[in-house]
């Protein structure tokens, strides 16, 4: 032994190594864990005692029964959803219409005015104040007001520990699927962003479901397309039933076509898994942590400057360059017409079979880089391009909006029907990621097969749904 | 409460010397790990001594990615890196390896264990795992305002005694417990507080040859290493990380180097 140590290099001690390993046999792993688990426990036994009975459990034990038992559990879980979204719907109107009335009615010309004594030239003014302010006052005045009432609710029930019983509730769901079952918290996690989702399928150790995980966090809902749900929702759904109903009626679409989102999640994680991700769903522990009463206080602050400051600020980052891609494929022209009209024409006939149109696919690809800006590209692009004499005069001057009624106005005006607002929900759920959600499916996998798959397999879906559904909804009226 | 002069005047009392850093790493004299189960207010620890904003939630596996900030605290800067919550760190998954390399080859000067009070026992195996890695260790205990409504009481002292390391009570939700913690870190880092971190014995006699087998060559060709035990260990299970860091000559650099070493 002494001898030998002098000369020893380390692949003499790695063949040590694998050397032992066989002679350990397989259980020594076992052996490893339990040795500290023992420990654990003597120390445990030493220095905790649990006076009386612990009360604070069994009334989190009681509660938890409900909450995740078989026939409460997905009830209360979807009227939870709804009873969030319908606050967000009724409470979000009134601020909505304030702020557009400021930034849109009133800045906006002032704006324009202040342009014109500055002798700007036309073009000029054109895309900076119709194209990338206006398309920022329209991020702002659009998905504030919701999501300052949506992430505070959103955060409140994250911090009573409302989503891990989520994820214990569809845990046999995903099971079931092939999947493994703390898919259910990626997929949680991509209700607030599909990026940070697919970052979180880290905690799956299996590579396969760790991919399933991956390619099917998309069909999560993420913060950028629940204000196009809701606004949507609010309009072509809630304009259908009496207005007393209109709130609970748009919550429920939306809740719709969340609980859609999942319904995919589990048939695309089934597919995966029975053809070229086929394997066996491996098992997990999932804690559920104790009830902690929430803080108002600090949770309204977080949620406000976490989540809706940053996702409004992203948005206002990505609306400004796209405004100005809009406003210029608005008033570039060649040929007579511009060159979304060009496209919006060309893509009609093809896109009215799916039961969307040009707009809303141009809309898309403009918006690949962040799904908060589809509503304003898709309002944007409707008014510069089609000649809505009443609302828009010529190429993006001066227009009135001031509320939700008035946004329903300008897409009814540029050919919109209910059938394009439900496809709109259904395209919006099931499309391409946001550019930053590929980059980081690309960083997660390194795989460029799988990055173009999370891609494109959700596009070909939509196009599919949104098929189906203009067939069926033409034969029917 | 009655007697607030006292508390001004205790060493502990620092908090007009703590300066929150955010994002600012310039010029780091300390590097911390923060390490503990998922869901035990990690990110609420995190939070409190960087002034940073990491998102915090009920529920576990919420902080995955690796996130740094820093503090000044008694004029030394001390940079903070959260490492994703883990059970353990014996699997093979991203997390719970991002976790143990951080530990094992970022060589932090402390390790910060956040632990949940009111689950002493689980969050027990995550600490002698990483006791076994690093001897140079701080176990917050948080969520002590919860122990209270569970009826739990938790000797404090017995169990640092057990451990081999300083046991701060916290309630990190409500900023409790945060000076003392400062101050037991400083101390870990500065060298006034000596760890002698519990390790694991109870393995199986033919287990233990295995390891001091093993752990006696890793002595002759790294003198430094000093954890030699938990590499042994880990090389017999066949950990790859480890294995390419031997090829590879960097465990060799565990141990020598005076900076902190950045990763």
């Amino acid at each position: 032994m002494e001898k030998t140590t002098h000369h020893l290099n380390p692949e003499d001690l790695l063949s040590a190594a694998n050397q032992a390993r066989w002679e350990l046999g397989v259980n020594f792993h076992d052996d490893i864990i339990e040795s500290v688990y023992e420990d654990a426990t003597r120390i445990a036994r030493k220095t905790v005692r649990q006076k009386d009975e612990n009360a604070a459990y069994r009334q989190d034990l009681k509660i938890d029964r409900i909450i995740t038992s078989k026939w409460l559990g997905f009830p209360i879980m979807f009227l939870m959803l709804a009873l969030v979204f319908w606050l967000t719907v009724a409470g979000a109107n009134v601020p909505s219409g304030m702020l557009a009335s400021l930034l849109i009615d009133t800045a906006h010309p002032w704006l324009k005015a202040g342009a014109a004594a500055l002798h700007m030239p036309w073009w000029l003014d054109g895309v900076l104040i119709d194209g990338a302010y206006l398309s920022m006052a329209w991020v702002i005045s659009v998905m504030l007001p919701p999501m300052a009432i949506f992430f505070p609710l959103f955060t409140l029930l994250e911090d009573l520990g409302y989503l891990p019983r989520v994820a214990f509730n569809m845990d046999s769901l995903f099971r079931k699927a092939g999947a493994h079952g703390k898919q259910a918290l990626t997929l949680s996690m991509g209700f607030g962003c599909n990026a940070a989702g697919v970052i979180a399928a880290r905690v799956i150790d299996s590579p396969r479901e760790r991919l399933i995980a991956i390619i099917t966090n998309n069909f999560s809902l993420c913060n950028g397309r629940w204000p196009t749900q809701i606004l949507i929702a609010t309009i072509f759904i809630g304009g259908l039933v009496p207005a007393a109903w209109a709130g609970l009626v748009s919550a429920g679409a939306v809740v719709g076509v969340a609980v859609l989102g999942i319904g995919f999640s589990l048939l695309v994680s089934w597919g995966l898994s029975k053809s070229v991700l086929r394997g066996e769903a491996s098992t997990f522990s999932l804690e559920l942590p104790p009830y902690r009463p929430p803080r108002i206080l600090q949770t309204l602050y977080t949620s406000l400057i976490d989540r809706t400051v940053f996702v409004l600020w992203r948005a206002i980052v990505f609306a400004v360059p796209a405004g100005i891609v809009i406003w210029l494929v608005a008033n570039v022209h060649v040929g007579g017409l511009s060159l979304a009209e060009h496209f919006i024409q060309a893509t009609d006939p093809m896109a009215l079979v799916f039961g969307l149109n040009g707009v809303i696919l141009l809309a898309y690809i403009i918006a690949i880089p962040a799904n908060e800006i589809v509503i304003p590209t898709i309002l944007m692009l409707t008014v510069l391009s089609s000649s809505l004499g009443g609302l828009g005069a010529g190429s993006g001057v001066m227009f009135e909006l001031d509320s939700i009624a008035d946004t329903a106005q300008i897409l009814q005006a540029g050919g919109w029907t209910v059938l394009t607002g439900v496809n709109l929900m259904l395209f919006s759920l099931l499309h391409n990621p946001c550019s930053t959600t590929i980059y980081t499916i690309y960083k997660e996998t390194h795989s460029l097969k799988w990055t173009l798959v999370s891609t494109f397999l959700p596009i070909v879906l939509g196009l599919i749904v949104c098929f189906f559904t203009a067939q069926i909804w033409l034969l029917l009226t | 409460m009655s007697t607030p002069n006292t508390c001004e005047t205790c060493p502990v009392h620092h908090k007009a010397n703590l300066q929150k850093l955010g994002l600012n790493l310039d010029n780091i004299d300390f590097v911390l790990a923060l390490a503990g189960n998922p869901n035990t207010g990690k990110s609420t620890v995190f939070n409190n001594l960087t002034g940073l904003r990491q998102h915090t939630g009920n529920w576990p596996g919420k902080t995955v990615a690796r996130a740094e900030g820093a503090y000044v605290y008694n004029d030394r800067r001390y940079k903070m890196v959260d490492l994703p919550g883990t059970y353990s760190l014996l699997s093979t998954s991203t997390d719970e390896e991002v976790a143990r390399n951080f530990i094992l080859f970022g060589q932090p000067d402390v390790t910060i264990i956040v632990a949940d009070a009111t689950r002493l026992e689980r969050n027990l195996n995550l600490t002698l795992q990483i006791l076994e890695i690093t001897d140079r260790a701080v176990l917050c205990l948080n969520m002590m305002d919860e122990t209270r409504r569970s009826n739990i009481e938790i000797d404090v002292r017995g169990l640092s005694k057990e451990l081999g390391i300083p046991v701060i009570p916290a309630s990190a939700r409500r900023r409790e417990g945060m000076d003392q913690l400062l101050a037991a870190v400083e101390e870990v880092a500065s060298g006034t507080y000596v760890c002698r971190p519990h390790r694991i014995k109870s393995h199986s006699p033919k287990l233990n040859r295995a390891i001091a087998n093993l752990a006696s060559k890793l002595a002759v060709l790294y003198p430094d290493l000093p954890n030699a035990q938990w590499v042994a260990l880990r090389l017999l299970e066949g950990d790859n990380s480890i294995m390419e860091a031997i090829r590879s000559g960097e465990l060799g650099e565990i141990g020598t180097s005076v900076e902190p070493a950045q990763i």
